[in-house]
């Protein structure tokens, strides 16, 4: 595959960009600056490493899920075990680059936006480790759903600034630290947790989570003897997936699937399926797929795994998309819920909500596969902070 | 020459400063819009900026953000405020400048919304998440259907950025006087005169100064110090105490009148001295 993508100004084909307001450009191209030197710089690189290794814990293990593979009876399964990260998820790789190249660039105070609360607690984290101010915007609908995550930020230092604007979920959150951004942005460093927003934060996201596409691929060599053949991943902005499939771009043979959140059904309005029911459209800093009405309005996303809830996507998958060299599909709440309990009791091993979702896919595919062929899931987080919504669901009898 | 050109023609004859008002459409509802815009004129505003409410204003202040929220509460979209427009333009040569953000008109398609823009009346746009390096998808239709293409320039600009900015500018240019959203902070004066001193050396187009000028008082302190000045979100606060309630265009005007007087006292211009 060709490498031409993006273009010096972040488009991916006609996606992705930078879209952003004046007052927010020169830090965009300084970011941008300071990005690219730090990524050819080999200290850089080496602190980065280090902090994977020592404190986020990786490498995270590629671990065969014998009786999950048994269970469904075609291809052999894997899971990327992100949810060994410390902090519980993938997030923590981004926030730990991010930080970096922060206080690389001496700022000295830190935002985020957070739907679920997982990458506010990874920047709340980052962010205590190297003694930097800390502030996380957040919906105060998610406040409310998710307490626990709020509470954990709070312990780690971080401020956390409730959201009424809007529908006060992820998107909105977004605006505000946006917002908060341009007030600031001469002292202030904006992580944002995934793979969208204004060139250059989709490829520095991206290039921060491929360490788990690079692992994973040293780790199946090592176990197989070859690459895999398919690959799957949920999307909510996509850093979990790009992170798995990006080091996999150039193996043809490998398949690669990212997984939506259907919600209650593609046909009820209530999803998040951005690339698989949504249109072209500009929203926080780049041209992707979005959820919008007939006039250009943003659509509320949702699904039941709060990470998921996002109404774009990030701009490179919907290239991936409209090349195809990935394919998108989307998981129902019901088929995440069934999936979560199903990992849970085969495996032991509790997913997060958002993770399920391709659990879900991978249930679905894996029985039409041959027994000879490998599948990996991203497994991108753990599922403790989804007890509640699981028990109000009554899946589970308590 | 374009109703703006020639505003600021007129205006820079009697040594005269402009004042542009920035209001949301469809807040409270279309109609009031339509209404308050010829009131505004009257009251002595050179050049409306008509705000397309967008969903998710990331530029905008609470003010503008609640009034956006409104306006699409009650159904404003773009197709109605160029209808708007195309009515209000049987009775009003007032220069008129679209102001929003860039999903509503990519949804609208831009080919499309350049010819129907153009056709309804509307001068210029600003569009305020469309910078430089990404306005060509949409210049290459609102250019040739002869709209200004007004660009932002922020304190945050650096000169080299701003001449390649001001390069390709048309209409005016609107400088960010405030590191920040809209409505929320005070220009200091300081700041203000030396900015635009470096940007008028840089373009022969009339420079307005906005984002934080909400009284009468700052609009005169701003006004000598540039074109002109942009009062958006005091006058949008005005219109959203009011309502819909039998004052809101008496009160709007009064406003504008007040602004008015204030800036022209603080620049009497070539014919009152």
């Amino acid at each position: 595959m060709k490498r031409t993508q993006p273009d010096r100004h972040g488009h991916f084909g006609i996606f992705g960009g930078r879209y952003a307001a004046e007052t927010l450009m020169p830090a965009l191209l300084e970011l941008e600056a300071a990005y690219r030197a730090a990524r050819k710089d080999a200290d850089f690189k080496k602190e980065f490493a280090f902090y994977l290794h020592e404190y986020a814990g990786r490498e995270t293990p590629l671990y065969e899920a014998r009786r999950l593979t048994e269970a469904l009876g075609g291809a052999k399964i894997y899971l990327k075990r992100e949810d060994m990260n410390h902090t519980g998820s993938h997030k923590i790789n981004n926030t730990l680059g991010q930080v970096l190249l922060a206080r690389r660039m001496g700022k000295k105070k830190v935002i985020a936006e957070t739907g679920a609360g997982q990458h506010g607690v990874a920047t709340a984290t980052a962010a205590a480790l190297f003694g930097m101010e800390c502030r996380v915007f957040m919906g105060e609908e998610d406040i409310r759903r998710q307490a626990h995550n709020v509470f954990r930020m709070k312990i780690l230092g971080a401020e956390v600034v409730p959201v009424a604007a809007g529908t006060a979920t992820l998107k909105d959150a977004m605006n505000e630290a946006m917002r908060a951004w341009v007030t600031t942005v001469r002292d202030t460093f904006y992580v944002i947790g995934t793979t969208a927003g204004p060139h250059p934060y989709p490829i520095m996201v991206r290039d921060f989570q491929s360490v788990i596409g690079r692992e994973a691929k040293r780790q199946i060599l090592k176990k197989e003897g070859r690459l895999p053949d398919l690959l799957i991943a949920c999307i909510g902005g996509g850093s979990n997936a790009l992170g798995l499939f990006y080091p996999f771009l150039a193996d043809a043979g490998v398949a690669m699937t990212g997984v939506e959140a259907a919600g209650k059904g593609l046909t009820t309005g209530l999803h998040a399926a951005s690339i698989t029911a949504g249109r072209i459209g500009v929203l926080h800093g780049n041209k992707t797929y979005l959820l919008q009405d007939g006039h250009g309005q943003v659509r509320d996303a949702y699904a039941i795994a709060a990470g998921l809830d996002y109404p774009g996507v990030g701009p490179e998958h919907a290239w991936l998309h409209d090349t195809g060299r990935a394919r998108y599909v989307a998981v129902t709440d019901d088929e995440a819920v069934k999936a979560f309990v199903t990992l849970s009791r085969q495996e032991g091993i509790i997913p997060a909500l958002e993770s399920a979702h391709a659990v879900a896919h991978a249930i679905k595919t894996v029985p039409t596969m041959g027994k000879d062929k490998i599948v990996i899931i991203n497994l991108s987080g753990r599922g403790d902070k989804d007890a509640e919504t699981i028990s109000e669901r009554g899946e589970v009898k308590g | 020459m374009g109703r703006i050109e020639e505003r600021f023609t007129a205006l820079k004859k009697e040594g005269r400063k402009a004042f542009v008002a920035y209001l949301t459409a469809g807040d409270p509802d279309l109609e009031a819009t339509e209404k308050l815009i010829p009131a505004l004129e009257a009251a002595g505003v050179d050049i409306v900026e008509i705000g397309v409410p967008f969903s998710d204003p990331t530029a905008d202040g609470p003010v503008i953000q609640a009034a956006s929220q409104r306006a699409l509460k009650r159904g404003a979209t773009l197709e109605k405020i160029l209808a708007m427009i195309s009515e209000l333009r049987r009775t009003s040569g007032i220069p008129i400048v679209l102001f929003g953000y860039y999903n509503p008109i990519l949804s609208y398609g831009p080919e499309r919304f350049a010819a129907d823009a153009a056709a309804s009346g509307v001068d210029g746009i600003l569009v305020v998440d469309l910078p430089p390096e990404e306005a060509d998808e949409l210049r290459r239709f609102t250019d040739p259907a002869g709209l200004a293409f007004i660009t932002l320039i922020a304190p945050t600009t650096d000169p080299k950025r701003a001449r390649k900015i001001l390069r390709r500018a048309t209409g005016f240019v609107y400088y960010i006087s405030v590191t920040g959203v809209t409505g929320t902070a005070v220009p200091r004066p300081d700041d203000v005169r030396r900015d635009v001193k470096r940007l008028k050396e840089m373009t022969a187009l009339p420079v307005v100064v906005g984002f934080g000028i909400s009284t009468p008082a700052q609009a005169a302190t701003i006004a000598p110090l540039a074109d002109g000045v942009v009062v958006g979100s005091a006058l949008v606060r005005l219109i959203g105490d009011k309502g819909g309630s039998g004052d809101l265009i008496p009160a709007a005007a009064s406003f504008a009148a007040e602004i008015r007087q204030a800036i022209d006292d603080a620049c009497p211009g070539l014919g009152k001295k």
